[in-house]
């Protein structure tokens, strides 16, 4: 028999499979696909440009994780935990491991709940396939760090701190908002805006970061994990144009859970930008310039300009985030750096050199607004006294950040945005998330904040102690500063060794 | 947003490793005016308007026989839509 194309192929494999009911109604077989009033006439016309079928995608992702436990094998082998640029790096790492590894596994959850109630086999299979993806992203993070997590302290207990710490329900409750939405503003949410959208700006940064460092764990489970996240990218683009095309009355809901979806995801990733200017020992490219390249030059300037076709416009508050990017990344790391006696990572005042970068990255805001407050936390540190702040900040509704983010374009005047909902006040950092809650409020005042939680006698006690307890962090391991933690010890202690001709 | 005049770039992100050198070249040759920009661990390559990955360039270059499919070994990310992506060749545009 002659080899089938892969047109053929996909058509008998994926498209073929499927067969309409005919003593069930459809509508009880997919019964999930009509409530939020998104309209679909034609499922058949959802293409997937891979064409992907069961065999070859088995056949790939095989190849891929042999790949891939090759290298945990050799960095095993080859002490790999020793070729860092620097022991600061794990503290990426950490953040990596406790913040987003669990959002795959989230992300593989839901996506096998598509895979089961889109009414489409196209897109049921597209979803299956991310499904599984997903989930070996979840192992092979989990499998790569744990080489660290025998040698470096924080990378314990992180699915426990996911659901409990702090800044840990960041992310938390922007993937569990994504998936107590329906399974179209789920795709627009997660496929489209977090995938598409704003993937590389997560994504490209930690890999060549993690390259650029010596991370050859990181790297080897990144770019495995990447190769899918192409596919992934498609299904997001895909979804939201077959949506569009489907029905017109489609594009003011599609146009609302954009400009939604942008500003959580957006809020989301203060935190990567914050990684990417302070917690990289060496940098290859500021939150800046990355979000000038893959956001403004290649969304704003390739993206949007073929959605207009469709009569989607740039999302709502994206004129904040443009003039956010000066300073974003410093007021998040400050964030961080002062209130690191209560997280599972570690945080120190950026070397001189690292200074001169941040001054010449950024060189608007950087000396005028940020440079005096390391200076003061250095003369503090120096005379003993490293800067913690030990008061319970005020968290916004919405994205659930301490309130640290300032007026646009004025760093001097910290946001809060308020009102009243149902005889209780809420706060928000910003327009964007106030507009976010002002849209669903029934469903922001159930968030799970943290502080509130801590007040409310609900995370094991009143006591700093009692909490880090309860998040399960170790006090003078896990926490604080870095200078002057086990990790940096034992580095040295490396370090030391094998200048001297080791032991 | 005014898209006249100005011919929108299209890009993939590859991994930076000895398949995707022979890929590169392979592009570089199908897409004259392609640009390359190399990153820690990535490869970049950007094109105005239109980028065609063909097996037959790809496997000259290689030495050896190369399935579209494959590609999905090399790419990190792309920008632009998968217009078409059959037995011959993958091709990434804006569509509209």
């Amino acid at each position: 028999m002659a080899k089938l194309s892969m047109r053929e192929r996909y058509s008998l494999l994926t498209r073929d499979l499927d067969w309409t009911p005919t003593y069930v109604d459809p509508k009880v077989v997919y019964p999930y696909t009509r409530y939020e009033g998104i309209k679909i006439h034609d499922w058949d016309a959802w293409e997937d440009p891979f064409r992907l079928t069961v065999d070859s995608y088995c056949k790939y992702q095989a190849e891929k994780d042999k790949k891939l436990y090759a290298v945990i094998e050799s960095f095993a082998q080859g002490q790999g935990h020793l070729h860092l640029t620097d022991a600061r790096y794990v503290n990426a790492l950490k953040i990596f491991l406790q913040g987003v590894t669990p959002l795959e596994y989230a992300a593989h959850r839901h996506f096998e709940y598509l895979a089961r109630h889109l009414d489409g086999p196209g897109p049921r299979f597209a979803a299956l396939c991310q499904s599984i993806d997903e989930l070996r992203h979840t192992q092979t993070e989990v499998h790569t760090l744990s080489q660290y997590n025998k040698y470096y302290s924080g990378l314990h207990s992180w699915s426990k701190m996911y659901d409990r710490v702090w800044y840990l329900s960041v992310p938390k409750s922007f993937f569990e908002d994504a998936i107590t939405a329906g399974p179209f503003e789920f795709l627009t949410s997660i496929s489209f805006s977090f995938e598409y959208l704003l993937t590389n700006l997560l994504f490209v940064p930690f890999m060549s970061g993690a390259s650029f460092n010596g991370d050859l764990a990181t790297m080897t489970f990144g770019f495995s994990a990447q190769s899918d996240e192409s596919r992934h990218m498609t299904l997001g683009l895909g979804a939201l144009k077959f949506i569009l095309e489907q029905d017109e009355a489609n594009v003011p809901i599609i146009q609302d859970w954009l400009d939604k979806w942008f500003w959580r995801g957006y809020r989301l990733l203060s935190l990567v930008a914050a990684m990417m200017d302070y917690m990289l020992p060496k940098r290859f490219m500021s939150w800046k310039e990355a979000f000038e390249l893959y956001f403004e030059e290649q969304m704003l300037g390739g993206l949007f300009p073929d959605l207009e076709y469709y009569g989607i416009r740039p999302p709502r508050h994206l004129e904040q985030a443009i003039t956010e990017k000066d300073y974003m990344s410093h007021q998040v790391y400050w964030l961080l750096y002062t209130f690191s006696h209560a997280a599972s990572f570690n945080t120190t005042i950026p070397t001189p050199d690292e200074l001169d970068w941040l001054s010449a990255s950024y060189p608007d805001t950087f000396d005028r607004h940020y440079r005096p407050l390391w200076d003061r936390a250095q003369q503090l540190a120096d005379s003993g006294h490293r800067f913690f702040n030990r008061g319970l900040p005020m968290l916004c509704q919405t994205c659930q950040i301490p309130m640290t983010f300032t007026e646009p374009g004025d760093m001097d005047t910290i946001a809060v945005r308020s009102r009243e909902f149902r005889g209780e006040h809420f706060n928000f950092c910003s327009d964007g998330c106030k507009w976010i809650f002002d849209r669903e409020p029934e469903k922001y005042v159930q968030a799970w904040l943290p502080v509130h939680q801590i007040y409310q006698g609900n995370c094991g006690g009143a006591t700093i102690p009692e909490v880090l307890a309860w998040y399960g962090i170790q006090d003078g391991a896990d926490n604080g500063e870095y200078l002057t933690s086990p990790d940096k010890a034992s580095w040295d202690q490396w370090k030391a060794s094998a200048q001297s001709g080791g032991t | 947003m005014s898209t006249t005049g100005k011919v929108r770039q299209v890009g993939v992100d590859l991994q930076d490793s000895e398949d995707t050198h022979a890929l590169v070249d392979a592009i570089e040759a199908d897409n004259p005016g392609a640009e390359v920009v190399h990153m820690p661990g990535l490869i970049r390559v950007t094109t105005a308007g239109e980028l065609v990955i063909r097996r037959e360039s790809v496997q000259e270059q290689l030495g050896r026989d190369w399935e579209t499919h494959e590609f999905q070994m090399n790419i990190v990310s792309y920008f632009g839509t998968i217009a078409e992506w059959d037995d011959d060749k993958i091709v990434i545009k804006w569509e509209h």
